[in-house]
């Protein structure tokens, strides 16, 4: 087999080349597309984890809250059906959930854009496993510090507050580089509500132009860069807000 | 808005949905155990110490994990015919993608497994006179598969999330199942809850046993 780069290069209208590879005029090429797919795929990423780290802490919280009363210990069963339930669903059938059946029950969400939908399922998917490093992370705390801020006075939600959440939040960054890696790949489902990301990309240059491999290539190689650059922005975050002295293991989670 | 379930009945599931839930199980079980075959000779070249093993095992299992699955699942569709040069059906090269791709995730399984045996354990097979394969197959294998029996279930749950995932190449899986019977009675809605109520039942059940499993398993030392 023989390799065809020049395919993206093509413009996506025309059987012509442009010789700088990126379209003028209005015109665009193959690269164009891919790199404004790679846009699209970044942007349902980055929302989708904003949504589940709000509600992967939250969420992760509620489950440690000790059962004091009445109201914290169902916002802890509140907390573990959330994850039970977001967990046990594939991906792909909760973007077609978002997508289909919320906006029929919620007439508001109707208009949304399938860019917007796609991020909430991906978000509300991955916020159960920031849910499960949360709690596991609040978990690997040394009881002391719990009781500590109960010694000096602190309320529940002042020790979370100031005493344990700085904490385990940092403790959980490891796993968190994971599940945000795994968004970016995740993020791959939204191809079957036509949001324009990489895999639609991926799937629709591929039949137009037959030159699969070339295209695939270019996607596959997108992907890992997403991920690696992730991974190393993760890295410099951890290592800016490592607690000096305070190792603890927590779990990593699986894909 | 208002849900109708009265179009649901043994007719239409068993047209419809039987045979894809039928493939969805087939894929699972098929893929778990050539995984788990496979990841634990790739396992096994991770930790024999040998370079030229040792790389080559190494770099398929992150290149694996580094990849979005739907982008496999496309890129051995794609390179499937050429390979075998001739044509192959999408559930066919769904069966190989996650073979292929679920080896490289039982393989990490499989090492942490093996890697949690005491050195002892190694030790007391060599100086029993035991071979490589002996050791292996004999002391140290049995032990890591059952420590890793609820690890290995719970990677079995989510592969069984995953093979909603066929449906980028258009195989007739469970989900695929219960969007064909939506479409064609107009009631999508209704189809797609169905299906997720379906896939939550199951894993949740199986989350559950694995839970119950995780006590009885455990090696009593």
């Amino acid at each position: 087999m023989s390799w065809n780069w020049e395919v993206f290069c093509k413009s996506t209208l025309e059987e012509d080349f442009s010789p700088v590879c990126f379209g003028t005029g209005g015109e665009i090429t193959y690269l164009d597309w891919m790199l404004s797919a790679w846009g699209w795929t970044l942007s349902v990423s980055a929302l989708g984890l904003l949504v589940a780290m709000i509600l992967g802490i939250l969420m992760g919280t509620l489950r440690t809250l000790p059962p004091d009363n009445l109201l914290t210990r169902s916002l802890t069963t509140l907390g573990n059906v959330w994850v039970e339930l977001f967990r046990n669903i594939p991906v792909l059938v909760q973007v077609f959930l978002w997508y289909h059946v919320v906006p029929a029950f919620i007439p508001a969400m109707k208009g949304f854009p399938s860019f917007i939908l796609v991020s909430l399922a991906l978000g509300f998917f991955t916020s159960a496993r920031i849910a499960e490093q949360v709690r596991a992370g609040i978990g690997a705390l040394p009881r002391g510090q719990r009781y500590a801020a109960m010694a000096v006075g602190l309320t529940t939600a002042q020790s979370y507050r100031y005493v344990i959440l700085p904490m385990a939040l940092r403790i959980v960054i490891p796993p968190l580089t994971s599940e945000s890696m795994n968004i970016i790949k995740n993020s791959s489902v939204a191809f079957a509500v036509s949001v324009a990301e990489l895999t639609l990309f991926a799937m629709q240059a591929q039949e137009e132009t037959s030159r699969g491999i070339e295209i695939y290539l270019g996607v596959t190689a997108l992907y890992v860069i997403s991920a690696l650059t992730v991974n190393r922005v993760m890295a410099f975050i951890e290592s800016k807000t490592r607690v000096p002295g305070f190792i603890a293991a927590a779990s990593s989670g699986g894909h | 808005m208002n849900i109708d379930l009265s179009f649901y009945s043994w007719e239409l599931i068993q047209s419809y949905v039987l045979s894809g839930f039928l493939f969805s199980i087939q894929l699972t079980v098929i893929a778990t155990v050539g995984g788990i075959f496979f990841g634990t000779l790739l396992a096994l070249m991770r930790l024999s110490g040998k370079p030229f093993l040792e790389i080559p095992a190494g770099a398929y299992v992150n290149m694996m994990r580094s990849i979005p699955l739907v982008m496999v699942i496309l890129w051995f569709f794609l390179l499937m015919p050429t390979i075998l040069g001739k044509p192959i059906g999408a559930e066919a090269s769904a069966i190989i993608t996650f073979i292929a791709f679920e080896s490289a995730f039982f393989c990490e399984i499989m090492r942490s497994g093996i890697q949690s045996i005491p050195r002892g354990q190694i030790h007391a097979g060599q100086a029993m006179g035991m071979t490589y394969s002996q050791n292996m197959r004999l002391v140290i294998l049995p032990q890591a598969f059952r420590n890793m029996i609820p690890v290995l279930l719970t990677q079995t749950i989510i592969l069984f999330q995953d093979t909603s995932l066929v449906y980028a190449i258009g195989a007739y899986d469970m989900l695929k199942g219960f969007e064909v019977a939506g479409k064609n009675f107009g009631r999508p809605i209704e189809t797609y809850l169905a299906a997720a109520v379906i896939y939550f039942l199951i894993c949740f059940g199986l989350s559950r046993l694995v839970k119950v499993l995780q006590q009885r398993v455990a090696i009593i030392r």
